[in-house]
């Protein structure tokens, strides 16, 4: 530690040419915590305990395609099958079309089927008891300021009203949030409402659902439940492919493209450039400190010592920019997700970030400065001393 | 008094490419504890590569140096970078200070390489300016010392951590008149009154006038013309 002014003065000899170099580092790793963000946040959907037990019944042709609501209980006659509950597409925007909400027509039993979200029983029971009535999440409740007994119209890209128009009015009867408090659930930014309502209301609907939920016992059964299910409609008019929440979700990424694989090669193109530039940025430091390190070891310092002090100022000169670049996305997230209305939605920089993140920055260190840090170490003092 | 420094028989081969040069043969010399001694001789007769040997930032090729009846052509960079922490200060003709250092920070930087807490780091870096009489400018960088300022400094920063031993290159090289005065006085003050062995390169005659006596290299041999 008590080397750090040394180390310091070393790091701000050329203030323009360091500050340039901080901030294509901080420019680096900003990027990399959005993306690290959104790979995170792709790589963790439908990873959790309670998806695993969760089949998605669809149709087999597209996912526009409609199943018929009577499946339910051929459903529920499947051996091992606990619940069975369906929804379907409303297509919600809230005062502006480019308001998007999520918004599903649901079965009474749907948000059974998530015990990562909960609702209060009182509300819960308003909301059964109440035709109009839909549940919000928390996370939209807040964005929109609305409150249980609140009524709230949405406008259907899709769906007509019984009246023609698009316009629906429904009351909120209560609040969907998350069981466990800290956490991120999808469903506490939707509206749920009643799948009766909506398909009395609807005159194309006609006793259609879009897609089925089915809660399993025993996970280790999902595989064969889900052919039964399959089963029950093959040869018919309406084939459905039933899959996991988990299988569902990957196979719905692999038609989104890898992200991960993206975001590690835009990220690997990023970095390779930054260690070409702090490594330039470190070799001409040292280059031209050879007089200053040759004194260091005339007075004493020992060959690893200047070797130490060389890594060690290139790590810091990367993670300096480095955790201000991590830390600006981190707080610009937020900001960027507020700003554009719900159209972008940038997860936080999680801890598994940051511990990536900081690895990476005292990697890049380590290998940019390994070269001119032998440099420095190998340097021969009378030689150094004479200038040749 | 005895003598610190005994060199016997000691030459210095440099390989440029195939060729080999040798710029010091068959040097002897011994240098009494407490002396302060002159090197003189045209340019490229191995005063730097003697000095530098006595001051062990170089090896021999061949013969021997004790300093304080301590072999040091025998060891290793390490130990020898851990002898000269402890035993000699050195002195450039640049003066060669950190430019982004204070002249406190300068001075203490022999410091770090010692137990010393930091407090008394800065006390003796504190004392070791007084001495040279720039407890004033402590603060400042050495952009903001004249030449004769930062020789002053660098002085400071060679005798902060008390070597017995201090080797000059040059020191006045690169400075006017009166400062080369000042820190010739200077040089003398700490060869008479703290007791420190001096040896001192130096082209200007004036310069070796301060030394206690001078002797003359040429060709990389000593040239016996010592005045008393
Ligand atoms: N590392 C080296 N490699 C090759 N030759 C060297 C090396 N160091 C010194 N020499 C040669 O040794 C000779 C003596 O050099 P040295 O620096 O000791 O001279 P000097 O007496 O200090 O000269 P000056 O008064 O110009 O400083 C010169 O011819 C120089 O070129
Ligand atoms: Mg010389």
């Amino acid at each position: 530690m008590k080397y750090l002014h040394l180390i310091w003065a070393a790091l701000f000899r050329r203030k323009t040419r360091t500050i340039l170099t901080l901030v294509s580092i901080l420019t680096a790793f900003l990027l990399f915590g959005m993306l690290d963000g959104v790979r995170t946040s792709f790589a963790n959907v439908g990873k959790s305990a309670a998806g695993a037990k969760r089949l998605q019944t669809g149709s087999k042709l597209s996912f526009i395609e409609t199943l018929p609501q009577s499946l339910q209980a051929r459903i529920a006659q499947v051996p091992g099958v606990k619940d069975v509950a369906y929804a379907n597409w409303f297509g919600g925007a809230y005062q502006d079309p480019h308001n998007q909400v999520f918004s599903f027509a649901v079965s009474p039993n749907y948000i059974d089927q998530y015990p990562e979200v909960s609702v209060t029983p009182a509300e819960r029971k308003a909301f059964d008891a109440t035709r109009t009535g839909v549940l919000v999440g928390d996370t939209l409740a807040k964005k929109y300021h609305w409150k249980v007994g609140d009524k709230l119209p949405l406008q259907s890209n899709i769906f007509p009203n019984r009246d023609g128009s698009k316009n629906w009015s429904f009351d909120i009867a209560g609040i969907i949030r998350a069981t466990k408090p800290d956490d991120k659930q999808f469903l506490q930014g939707v509206v749920l409402m009643h799948w009766k309502y909506f398909d009395e209301s609807n005159p194309y609907n006609r006793g259609q659902v879009g897609w089925y939920v089915t809660s399993v016992a025993d996970a280790s059964q999902s595989d064969r439940v889900a052919r039964a299910i399959d089963a029950l409609s093959a040869n018919s008019d309406h084939e459905t492919k039933t899959m996991t929440e988990q299988a569902a979700m990957a196979s719905w990424m692999k038609q989104m493209g890898n992200i991960s694989f993206i975001v590690v090669s835009i990220m690997g193109a990023v970095f390779f450039t930054l260690l070409l530039l702090t490594g330039n940025t470190m070799a001409q430091a040292v280059r031209e400190r050879t007089s200053e390190l040759a004194v260091l070891k005339t007075i004493g310092f020992s060959s690893q010592a200047v070797l130490g002090l060389v890594l060690a100022e290139s790590v810091l000169l990367v993670l300096l920019g480095g955790v201000i670049g991590l830390g600006l996305a981190a707080m610009l997230g937020p900001i960027m997700s507020a700003g554009s209305g719900g159209m972008l939605n940038m997860p936080p920089v999680g801890a598994g970030s940051w511990a990536i993140g900081v690895g990476l920055m005292v990697a890049i260190g380590l290998l940019v400065g390994v070269l001119p840090a032998l440099r420095a170490m190998r340097l021969n003092i009378v030689d150094a001393l004479a200038g040749r | 008094m005895g003598n610190l420094i005994e060199i016997r028989d000691l030459a210095k081969v440099y390989a440029r490419g195939k060729q080999k040069v040798e710029v010091l043969h068959h040097i002897d010399l011994n240098i009494a504890e407490g002396d302060f001694l002159a090197l003189m001789g045209p340019s490229g007769s191995g005063k730097t590569t003697l000095l530098n040997l006595i001051g062990g930032l170089d090896t021999p090729t061949a013969g021997t140096i004790s300093v304080g009846g301590q072999r040091i052509d025998q060891l290793g960079a390490g130990p020898l970078a851990k002898w000269r922490a402890a035993n000699v200060g050195f002195v450039f003709q640049f003066y060669n200070l950190m430019p982004m250092l204070s002249a406190q920070r300068n001075v203490e930087l022999p410091l770090l390489l010692t137990k010393l807490s930091s407090a008394q780091r800065k006390q003796n870096a504190a004392i070791a300016l007084k001495l040279v009489g720039l407890d004033e400018r402590a603060s400042h960088k050495p952009s903001e010392l004249s030449g004769g300022q930062q020789q002053r400094v660098a002085i400071a920063r060679a005798i902060v951590s008390d070597p017995t031993l201090l080797v000059c290159d040059e020191p006045t090289g690169d400075l006017d008149r009166q400062s080369a005065e000042d820190v010739l006085g200077l040089l003398r003050t700490l060869n008479r009154e703290h007791g420190k062995t001096i040896v001192m390169v130096t082209h200007d005659p004036k310069a070796a006038e301060y030394a206690n006596h001078t002797l003359h290299l040429d060709k990389g041999t000593l040239v016996e013309q010592a005045l008393a």
